[in-house]
């Protein structure tokens, strides 16, 4: 099938790329792009794994396809951090709390959890639970995952963290 | 994991899409949120020719009031169905099922059009508007026209709409301020299809169900509407002993499909508890 | 900073070893995204690969035709068993004594199997060249059915070797039956049931399951043609043994094959063995000259890959009258699939089975296990089973429960009364394992204690009351696990892979500057061991952890080990780490006494540094000698500072835990709410207990999904129904309950930091602790016992069996 052009913005750089139209958002991040930080973990649209940010939704690139991202501002998690490379609240807190094992769930629950907090800048666990169900973890259990977003809610909000996992 | 190759187009408006759609012929599929359609592609359970994206038309958006209904523009996505104020206020069994369907992530993309249009069964929407005996707008080559939610469901993935059609809007007789509602959504967890489910949208008056309606859903190939039921409980105070006979009634006109949710046997009789359940709580919302 | 002002604590803080909550290195990586996992390895020309699987459970091969498929642009090649067969890879010997088909061989034995391998440029194009293969089918009868595998009526699975009666572990006495393992004394333990006051049997299965890790399995094979050499990245729990195996089983030697495990999302025994797409993946490579990826889908993964479970257990329990166990017995059913590739140990077909007699102070006691093939998927051994030890924990601690309802005693209390006693340890068990070390009582204790347990009964008594009343429609249960763990395998004497003795090994290599490297024959896939390495390190040599370096997974570097499951790392790494670590101090401590002008012995290792015994303000730091070192050293010795150590364990260890649930089941619905997930997990030393916590929760989470809905099901054709995530039960974090831990130390006496490993315990005693309480709240009501997945129809059904929705 004849390949399309499509612009759009991702971790604030200008993008132009040709795609068939059949190319799934998430392979054109990884493939074209190199973003290798969203991950494959299903082909029925569960796992969440491949969670980017895309005008301001959460959104699974990989029941997406990279024309319908045509104009879209897309976030992927190599654009979490500032510019400056200053880690965001979340990426120190999935450290300080042990929110990841493997590491391969990391990148589309982080990326979730930035919009999450825009949602909602101070959840409850429960509401933090129902704003994860879209990503399914294997290692942790998601118990210090939560641990991980509530200290980030707390750091964005200026009060003080706790200072390690218990 | 990788869908066949297929040519794709974004119209800018209604007239445009339909116009596209009847050139493009019968292999050609509407594309909404994507999140019904775009699985069964990877698994190569469908293969269209073509899709046409809706996400370009403007006239498929918005939530508004129009004399006693309320419009719901077909692309609106469950995330903006949840976040309408209008409709937390006045229709609030949206919200209510809007936030049991699959996870954040899919609520965000996935529409209401596309909840209802499909004639899945397993869809939560389909039955809420046989609850809500709410009416879609079609649109085609040869014009608009407005199908009866009670009337568009026949069998699944066989429902009223015509090839080249779309759904453009769905049309919600505003219920009576005061009235109750609930959703009982058994699922074996976030993002699962219900084992079963029942809507019920009910008014109260002087301590009698003065109004009610009940639909279920995934336990047959469309969604169901329970009129004999709603008919037994409505006049009544739901007493314990109508509830009971209502869910038998509910539950005699299940035909479940057997899945790693349960056996039919299983889903009816859950049918029925959550017919119970929900009448308990619509009655608790009622003023 | 002048260290004579820090204080001993201080010196030993900032080390961050043994007991710290050390903050893991890994992570700084993957919360940024930049993890380097295999689907992320892009070589120049890389090629892809796809493979044609099977619809049928079993049938004929009768034709295949790639034509159509190598015409497609884009397509370089597809194999077929024809083509593996031209270097005799048609069939792959499995770590089972078994051998399996690579590509359909004639036959296919279970859904989905590998037909053909399609290679094209582009993982697009693939995708639209395994459709255009055409394949035709004679369907065959099928059996998925294990205990009906050894009737006459059975099909045959294994026409390759119908005619076989020796198998790898002995006679075979069906076509279809694979192997027949005994442990324990038969005569004694007939004898104990033959004159029981009290006896119970019952059948408990274990559903088929799979560890569906979020990452599938993958590789990259790239084969160069100008050196003759192969470079395979892949999920690899065990590199060295993939690339020992791929030596034995291809023209390639050895030193010319070299393995890569890069970061691994998730293994939980999924990537252990060596399968179809990676013996593919590399002949591709080697035909194409290109570098070759192979990334399989996630329902590729769940309907072929190393299941977990599938055992079939009739477990009985003997005891007196007043509540004191005289024996068991156990004879189990075994569905292995259609190719036994159970990463077991040599020598053990069933794993470590015989690990029954669990906790509990038992006599007399045998197990018999046959395995059997059937029309499934190949494997066994996964899903932190410790080599079959979450069946054992499993048939043990629901018989436990069983016989205590029949004896009418508490299920805490009889286990408490059957406990081995701490003064027992090292206990020889009737199977003839020796148990390190324990103190059960304590452990049993203290949980009931925490979680006020003669309350929760009171509570559950009055409840059943209300129930029985009508004032509820809830069932409460109150679930109880004692398990013993047995893990670290293993001493050579029992454990082999292959052949390969499961010793494990450490190499540390100090730098002048006083950091280091070390580098382990382990992989983790998540365990955090770029942390806990330097942890063990740093408290033996007194070096902080931040100044290690931990690799793993590059076979060229790293020493040969056996690779990271059945929870080893801690046990025989761990430990070769620590003993490597005393090498070296050994040869720190002649360096000191030199620097010092005394003799070796008038030094001694006080946290960071050696002093002069009697004389502390004389010393030398660590990071001073480590100078010193590539400086002068003694005369006579050799300069650097390094040591490798090759660990063969003398004993398995033996971690443990007490485990109590409390359950809330809506007996309309079936659902189950857990209230409350009470664990006390028995370690040995702990070096992070904030990664033992996550292993933990992970695994504990793991468990709760197995007891209350995981399934990978078959129906009577052998389609698998439950192999994506549209069915296989994963929870999200609304289903997953809270968990609560806490701990005993009961080091072990034979490993050099008393350390026992954690891994795979929440798994063991998990899935007992669900499915007792589920079990436990229907007990009242004369229930007989209710099979796992307690998944919302079958915990219904049970409700109803009991007439409790008249």
């Amino acid at each position: 099938m004849a390949k399309t052009r499509i612009s759009l913005t991702v971790n604030g750089r200008e993008v132009e790329e040709l795609v068939e139209p059949r190319m799934l958002l998430i392979h054109f991040l990884r493939e074209q792009l190199n973003l290798t930080g969203p991950h494959i973990g299903c082909e029925t649209s569960h796992c969440g794994a491949c969670t980017v940010d895309l005008d301001g939704k959460s959104v699974k690139s990989c029941t997406v396809f990279a024309v319908q991202a045509n104009g879209a501002d897309i976030v992927t998690i190599e654009g979490i951090a500032a510019a400056d490379g200053t880690l965001h609240a979340l990426q120190e807190g999935f450290r300080e709390m042990h929110g990841l094992q493997c590491g391969f769930c990391t990148p589309g629950m982080i990326t979730r959890g930035y919009r999450l907090l825009q949602e909602n800048p101070n959840p409850s666990e429960e509401e933090i639970r129902v704003g994860i169900s879209g990503n399914l973890c294997r290692c942790t259990g998601y118990q210090n995952i939560v641990k991980a977003i509530q200290y980030a809610a707390a750091k964005l909000a200026g009060a003080t963290v706790q200072e390690a996992a218990e | 994991m990788i869908p066949s190759a297929f040519a794709y187009h974004r119209p800018k408006s209604v007239n445009e899409a339909v116009a596209l759609l009847a050139e493009l012929g019968e292999d050609a599929r509407p594309l909404a949120g994507g999140h019904s359609l775009i699985p069964i592609m990877k698994l190569r359970l469908a293969a269209p020719s073509d899709l046409v994206d809706l996400a370009g038309i403007a006239d498929l958006k918005g939530i508004r009031e129009d004399g006693s209904d309320i419009v719901i523009g077909a692309m609106t996505t469950q995330h903006e169905l949840i976040g309408s104020d209008l409709l937390a206020g006045k229709v609030p069994i949206l919200r209510e099922t809007a936030l049991l369907i699959a996870d954040p992530q899919v609520r965000y993309v996935g529409t209401i059009g596309g909840n209802a249009a499909n004639g899945d069964p397993i869809n939560d929407m389909p039955a809420v508007m046989l609850a809500l005996d709410a009416t879609y707008e079609l649109a085609g080559k040869g014009g608009t026209r407005k199908v009866a939610a009670r009337r568009y469901y026949r069998g699944t993935y066989d429902t009223a709409i015509e090839p080249g059609e779309i759904l453009t809007a769905i049309r919600v007789p505003t219920p009576p301020s005061g009235h109750g509602h609930a959703y009982e959504k058994l699922k074996r967890k976030v993002g699962d299809y219900a084992t079963a489910a029942a809507a019920v949208v009910l008014t109260i008056s002087g301590g009698t169900v003065a109004s009610c309606a009940i639909a279920l859903t995934n336990v047959g190939e469309t969604p169901l509407l329970a009129e004999e039921a709603a008919a037994i409980v409505t006049g009544s105070r739901l007493e314990a002993e109508t509830v009971k006979k209502a869910m038998a009634a509910a539950e005699a006109i299940t035909a479940p499909a057997s899945d790693r949710r349960g056996t039919p046997q299983y889903r009816t009789k859950v049918a029925g508890v959550l017919v119970a359940r929900a009448l308990d709580r619509a009655k608790a919302r009622a003023a | 900073m002048n260290d004579t002002v820090l204080t001993p604590q201080q010196r030993t803080d900032q080390l961050e070893g043994i007991g710290c909550k050390r903050k893991r290195v890994e992570d700084v990586r993957f919360v940024q995204g930049k993890g380097n996992y295999v689907d992320d390895v892009k070589l120049p020309g890389m090629l892809y690969g796809d493979f044609v699987r099977s619809p049928y459970a079993h049938a004929r091969v009768a034709r295949i035709d790639t034509s159509k498929a190598e015409a497609l642009p884009g397509v370089v090649a597809v194999l077929t068993a024809e083509t593996l067969k031209t270097v005799n890879l048609a069939w792959m010997p499995t770590l089972a004594g078994d051998v399996q088909m690579v590509l359909a061989d004639g036959k296919v034995l279970f859904q989905n199997q590998e037909v053909a391998f399609v290679v094209a440029n582009d993982r697009y194009v693939a995708a639209d060249a395994v459709e255009l293969v055409e394949v035709e089918y004679e369907a065959l009868p099928v059996n998925v059915d294990p205990l009906k595998a050894m009737t006459d009526a059975a099909p045959v699975i294994r026409e390759d070797i119908k005619d076989k009666k020796e198998g790898a572990h002995g006679p075979r006495k069906h076509p279809n039956h694979i192997f027949s393992w005994q442990a324990g004394d038969k005569a004694a333990a007939d004898a104990a049931f033959d004159n029981a006051e009290v006896t119970i049997k019952e059948f408990i299965p274990y559903p088929r399951v799979h560890p569906c890790p979020l990452e599938t399995c993958q590789c990259v094979a790239s084969f160069d043609k100008i050196k003759g050499e192969l470079t395979l990245w892949g999920t690899f729990q065990a590199p060295h043994v993939i690339r020992t195996v791929a030596s034995l089983i291809s023209p390639l030697p050895e030193h010319k094959i070299h393995v890569i495990a890069p970061d691994i999302g998730g293994g939980f025994g999924n990537k252990v063995g060596a399968y179809p797409g990676y013996i593919c993946a590399i002949v591709a490579s080697i035909v194409t000259g290109l570098p070759v990826k192979w990334v399989e889908d996630r329902i590729e993964n769940l309907s072929t890959t190393a299941f977990a479970r599938d055992f079939f257990m009739t477990t009985e329990l003997a005891a007196t009258k007043d509540g004191r166990l005289t024996g068991l017995r156990c004879y189990t059913i075994a569905d292995h699939g259609a190719f036994d590739a159970c990463a077991n140990a040599t020598k053990w077909p069933a794993g470590l089975f015989s690990i029954i007699s669990g906790s509990y102070d038992i006599p007399a006691a045998y197990c018999l296990v046959d395995g059997v093939y059937t029309n499934k998927a190949p494997g066994g051994v996964a899903y932190r089973c410790s080599f079959r030890v979450t069946e054992a924990a499993y048939a043990i601690e629901r018989a436990m429960d069983i016989m205590a309802h029949k004896l009418g005693m508490d299920p805490a209390e009889f286990r408490m009364k059957n406990l081995i006693k701490a003064e027992q340890f090292p206990y020889t068990s009737a199977f003839g394992w020796q148990y390190d070390s324990g103190d059960y009582q304590t452990a049993l204790k203290k949980a009931m204690e925490t979680v006020g347990y003669t309350g929760l009964r009171a509570e559950q008594k009055a409840k059943q009351e209300a129930f029985k009343r009508g004032e509820t429609r809830e069932l409460m249960g109150i679930g109880v696990a004692f398990f013993t763990e047995i893990v670290g395998a293993g001493p050579s004497r029992a454990c082999d892979i292959l052949g390969i003795a499961m010793f494990d090994s450490a190499e540390i290599r100090i730098h002048p500057t006083g950091t280091g490297i070390c580098r382990l024959g382990t992989k983790s896939q998540g365990q955090g061991h770029e942390t806990t390495y330097a942890q063990i390190i740093a408290t033996e040599l007194g070096l902080a952890a931040d100044g290690i370096t931990v690799e793993e997974g590059n076979t060229d570097t790293a020493p040969y080990g056996l690779g990271t499951y059945g929870s080893r790392s801690t046990p025989v790494s761990g430990a070769a780490t620590a003993m490597a670590c005393r090498k070296i101090k050994a040869k720190a401590q002649m360096i000191a006494a030199y620097m010092l002008e005394v003799h070796d012995d008038d030094v001694e290792f006080d946290i960071d540094r050696f002093r002069v015994k009697g004389n502390p303000e004389r010393f030398k730091t660590m990071k001073e000698i480590a100078w010193a070192a590539y400086h002068e050293v003694p005369p006579g010795m050799e300069p650097g500072l390094e040591a490798v150590n090759y660990y063969d364990p003398p004993n398995m260890t033996y971690p443990f835990g007490a485990y109590i649930s409390v359950v809330d089941i809506d007996v309309d619905t079936g659902e189950t709410k857990v209230r409350r997930f009470y664990a006390l997990d028995d370690c040995g030393t702990r070096i992070n207990p904030m990664i033992i916590e996550g292993q933990i929760h992970g695994g504990l989470t793991e468990a709760f999904a197995i007891a209350m809905g995981q399934e990978i099901h078959y129906d009577d054709d052998g389609n698998v129904t439950s192999a994506s995530f549209l069915d296989y039960f994963l929870p999200t974090a609304v289903e997953t309950p809270k968990w609560e831990t806490d701990w005993t130390t009961t080091p072990s006496p034979h490993h050099p930091i008393g350390a026992k490993g954690v891994g795979e315990s929440p798994n063991v005693g998990g899935v007992p602790c669900f499915s007792n309480a589920v079990n436990d709240a229907f007990a009242f009501l004369g229930a007989s016992h209710i099979s796992m997945p307690h998944d919302h129809w079958r915990t219904w059904e049970a409700a109803e069996k009991l007439g409790l929705h008249a």
